[in-house]
């Protein structure tokens, strides 16, 4: 299990590293004068050279790059020149925001599309099968930004149960909050389902169809035991796995579903950023998301390491 | 995938899918036929086509002459789908939109194959060091969520239709590398493979005339599947304002519009909406049908 | 053939198994009769493909539907018509009084669970017994199939045992609630020649011990003979010939029985004895579309013109042991007799 771990950090170290140099590299894109260009709207000639001077913009890029990156592992990720703020300080408060609502989301994913994966591959051929395919392909097709505009026009415009937009923090009303939370949650979490409606019909078929389900059915053993006991927990490791797949998905849907319904989060954040051309926020958002992507992924390999015993004893 | 993450169709493909045998390609059409989902989605897909190529004829209106007479009009024999905000005609626009959407889908995965295809190859048919070393870096990119990179590429690159093909391209570049990768070392290893390195070939022939061809299925199914992926992430990036720019007709940057007058004018809100869910839908039922008909064995 | 007094345990009679697929119906089963008596031990040979192992996965309810499809017949096990019986109740048979072994050990066995758990499972389903009796009747079992030190190794999972063990614990779970019938599909296949000696060993005495009906299905005459009380040679679905094992490999009346037993190596023999091995030439017939006689004629170089367009009952062989029964219009040992003669 350690070996195992230990295998796998390997592999996201360096990931996440190269996705940082990456994400460095991509203030290379900017036309004319990095330092200009990093400022914004701002044309204090103090600020950019406070900025050249920050960014060691007279030193070559990798030597920039070195500069930076010991900043980052020291929690620096710059400053909003925007807003006035440490990066890691804005970031830090917006992440639980998206972290909620992501987590949210994945609840209403998961409990959407892994029943209906299941249903649609142990009834497979059926009527129930075709409209599950049908629901799922519904889900992969429609744009979580317009789905969001329709559920406001019906539930906030029309019959008033929801509010459109804003937050409320959990600490300070934990109903208001999910009320605020239930239709972008639902919005994010239909198109995940979808997905992972797929993934586990697929997995489920493959299970159903494998020797030591037939073993089990030869052993008298119940339908439902067939399901849950015997065909679940092995159709679960790569339904883990390809989920945490989709938390990539989950934090891109999420940019859009907080700009439709104003939430305040890091999405929101990111799009501000990118509008009042506020290039380090947008850097150190990208880099906390490419590295959650990571952490979560490898949560993902461990969890799926402690339901498959084969790999748990390797 | 309705924030245009199209990493989750490369999973759906696992083993080469392979045309061989002589005289298939007219099976593989009536395999296709054979089902309604992917006679559906080509049917859309062609008229989607044909609106984007025909706009300048069928469009009753210029999509960015304005009418103060129509400003959000409700949808009426002049206007059927309404009119917009400053009184331009919706459904011109929704026609002209369609252009921005097939063109983002098309160029983007156009670039994301022109760009990962050769890549894939190399990496595949190299192996070693250089195949790692591109993993690693489609690993990183990978990291950083499609829609997430595409912003971050757009905001640096500047707002623009232009610039936004190009970041969403680049972002699904490496599902392509990937995807390339992974089916030439499958097909590398058969025995037609290796027959033909035994004769002589040099690599470079093996890899153009015996393995690209069998690759092809499997990229064509992706890339059907990676534009519908792409006009969502073209679709979200102009109702984020990092796309197509006022006053260009684009069918996200109607819904960001649209969204500021949902109690008004809420016509604005269902057309374009409607457009990228069925131009996406086709797609997406277009490359289902595909991947059942180019390997029936996979289907599930 | 032991206790053939009484009713029988096993009475299969017209059984007809289809599968609906893309290129046609697959005829896999076609219209096969015979019964097993209790304590029986009946070996079922044939290739792949001759219905040997649907036949009994039909007849427990054990194959896909769709696409499989049973066309017709009556299975009565015990008086009861197990085709007939609904899922809910055909459930209490499956692994209470038939038990299953199948063939590959590797992947019959669920990775996911313990050995403990799926050997208690049907313990706990058919015998109501508590967690605690079950277990310690799960490590008599790992006994009973002679696997050492059981107490510590209840609680492995599958991929922690060599492939005969796990065949010794598939052996378990097939004999946990003591069924009256033990059915076997090609049970050493997977398995090393000397593990599989081990296997065949393990149920020869198994057998002795318990007294239970046993169906071996296997392609390999080999294994057969020396475990089975009754053989029955299968092909495209029909039985070709069936009778107890000695008059069976002394007096074969079927020309496929014949091909079947040339092909395999006579180690009784002295050196001078020994023969060349043959095969069987050609291959077995399309099954969307079986020939309408003899399925096997095509390949027999005995068949006669009737054999191709009219499928020979199986009845008693004449002058052969009683209860020996062919399906052939040709007289083979008559056929052979005029070779043998210039």
């Amino acid at each position: 299990m350690l070996r195992f771990l230990a295998h796998r950090l390997t592999l996201a170290i360096p990931t996440l590293v190269l996705a940082s140099m990456i994400i460095f590299a991509l203030q290379q894109l900017l036309p004319g004068d990095v330092a200009t260009a990093l400022t914004g709207e701002e044309r204090d000639p103090e600020v950019i050279a406070f900025i050249r001077q920050k960014y060691h913009l007279d030193q070559p890029l990798p030597v920039r790059y070195a500069y930076w990156a010991a900043g980052v592992l020291q929690g620096d990720l710059g400053v909003s020149v925007r807003l006035q703020k440490p990066v890691a300080e804005l970031v830090l408060e917006k992440l639980p925001v998206t972290l909620e609502l992501a987590c949210l989301a994945m609840l209403v994913a998961l409990a959407i599309g892994v029943p209906m994966g299941i249903l649609s591959a142990v009834k497979r051929g059926t009527w129930m099968d075709a409209a599950a395919n049908g629901i799922a392909l519904w889900g992969l097709s429609i744009p979580n930004f317009w789905l969001g505009i329709l559920l406001i026009l019906l539930f906030s415009v029309h019959l008033g149960w929801l509010p459109a937009s804003g937050y409320v923090p959990p600490g300070e009303s934990l109903v208001d909050n999910l009320r605020a939370m239930a239709m972008p949650a639902f919005v994010l979490g239909n198109a995940i389902a979808a997905v992972m409606m797929r993934h586990t019909r697929a997995a489920m078929l493959g299970v159903l169809g494998s020797d030591y389900v037939r073993t089990a059915r030869a052993k008298g053993v119940s339908p439902l035991r067939l399901v849950l006991r015997h065909a679940l927990p092995n159709a679960a490791i790569p339904i883990i796995t390809l989920g945490a797949l989709e938390f990539g998905q989950l934090l891109s849907g999420a940019v859009l579903t907080e700009q439709v319904f104003s939430v305040p989060g890091f999405g929101k954040l990111m799009v501000d950023a990118v509008f009042n051309r506020d290039f380090a926020t947008v850097q150190g958002v990208v880099i906390c998301t490419a590295a959650t992507y990571i952490a979560l992924n490898l949560a993902a390999d461990v969890l799926s390491a402690v339901v498959n015993p084969k790999l748990r004893r390797a | 995938m309705s924030t245009g993450t199209p990493v989750t169709g490369a999973a759906g493909i696992a083993a080469p899918a392979r045309i061989r045998e002589p005289g298939s390609l007219a099976a593989f059409w009536r395999r296709l036929c054979a089902r309604p989902g992917a006679v559906i989605g080509l049917a859309i897909v062609v008229a989607v086509v044909g609106m984007a190529a025909l706009a300048d004829v069928i469009a009753p209106y210029d999509p960015t002459a304005t009418d103060w007479g129509a400003v959000r009009a409700a949808p009426s024999l002049a206007h059927p789908f309404g009119g917009d905000e400053v009184g331009r005609d919706v459904l011109s626009r929704i026609i002209y939109g369609a252009r921005a959407s097939l063109g983002a889908g098309l160029v983007s995965v156009g670039l994301a194959v022109a760009l990962g295809l050769p890549i894939g190859l190399v990496a595949g048919y190299a192996g070693g060091w250089v195949d790692g070393a591109i993993m690693r870096l489609t690993d990183a990119l990978l990291a950083i969520p499609f829609l997430i990179l595409a912003i971050a590429l757009a905001a640096f690159l500047g707002p623009s239709l232009t610039n936004a093909m190009l970041a969403i391209g680049l972002s699904a570049t490496s599902i392509f590398v990937r995807l390339t990768r992974a089916q030439v070392r499958a097909v590398a290893a058969e025995e037609f493979v290796e027959a033909a390195r035994a004769v002589g070939n040099p690599p470079w022939r093996i890899a153009l005339v015996h393995i690209l061809p069998n690759i092809v299925p499997a990229i064509l199914v992706q890339a059907t599947l990676t534009i519908a992926a792409a006009i969502i992430a073209e679709a979200s990036l102009s109702f984020l304002g990092l796309g197509q720019q006022p006053p260009e007709p684009s069918w996200g940057a109607m819904l960001n519009v649209a969204k500021n007058f949902m109690e008004q004018a809420p016509w604005m809100a269902i057309w374009p909406g409607v457009s990228i869910f069925l131009a996406v839908l086709a797609f997406n039922l277009l490359g289902d049908g595909l991947r059942d008909a180019l390997d029936p064995r996979q289907r599930t | 053939m032991t206790g053939s007094v009484g009713p029988p345990l096993l009475d299969v009679r017209d059984l007809r198994v289809a599968f609906d697929t893309e290129g046609g119906v697959v005829h896999a089963v076609n219209g096969i009769s015979y019964t097993l008596h209790e304590g029986e031990t009946l070996g079922v040979v044939g290739e792949s493909g001759s219905g040997k192992s649907v036949h009994v996965l039909a007849m427990l309810g054990l194959i896909p539907r769709p696409p499989g499809r049973i066309v017709g017949g009556q299975v009565l096990f015990r008086g009861r018509d197990l085709l007939a019986l609904p899922e809910r109740h055909l459930r209490r048979v499956r692994g209470a009084e038939i038990g299953f072994v199948f063939q590959d050990p590797m992947s019959s066995l669920n990775p996911g669970m313990t050995v403990a758990a799926q050997i208690i499972e049907p313990l706990r389903i058919h015998l109501g017994l508590d967690r605690r009796a079950a277990r310690a009747r799960a490590r008599d079992l790992l006994d009973l199939v002679r696997i050492p030190d059981a107490a510590a190794r209840l609680d492995q999972y599958p991929h922690e045992f060599s492939g005969g063990q796990r065949q010794r614990v598939m052996i378990a779970i097939g004999l946990a609630c003591r069924p009256k019938l033990l059915i076997a599909d090609e049970a050493t296949t997977a398995l090393d020649v000397t593990v599989q000696a081990e296997i065949i060993a393990l149920v020869q005495e198994l057998k002795r011990e318990l007294g239970m009906a046993i169906i071996w299905i296997t392609h390999d005459l080999g294994v057969v003979a020396g475990l089975s009380d009754t053989v029955q040679v299968m092909y495209a679905g029909r039985i070709l010939e069936r009778g107890p094992v000695d008059d069976i490999f002394r007096d074969p009346r079927n020309a496929y029985t014949l091909g079947l037993l040339r092909s395999l190596p006579d180690l009784s023999r002295g050196r001078a004895g020994r023969r060349r091995l043959q095969q069987i030439d050609g291959s077995p017939p399309d099954m969307h579309h079986p020939p309408p006689g003899d399925p096997f004629a095509p390949r027999n170089t005995y068949a006669t013109p009737r054999c191709r367009t009219e499928m020979p009952p199986l009845i008693q062989a004449p002058g052969a042991a009683p209860g020996h029964l062919v399906a052939a219009w040709y007289d083979l040992p008559a056929r052979l007799a005029e070779e043998r003669a210039p």
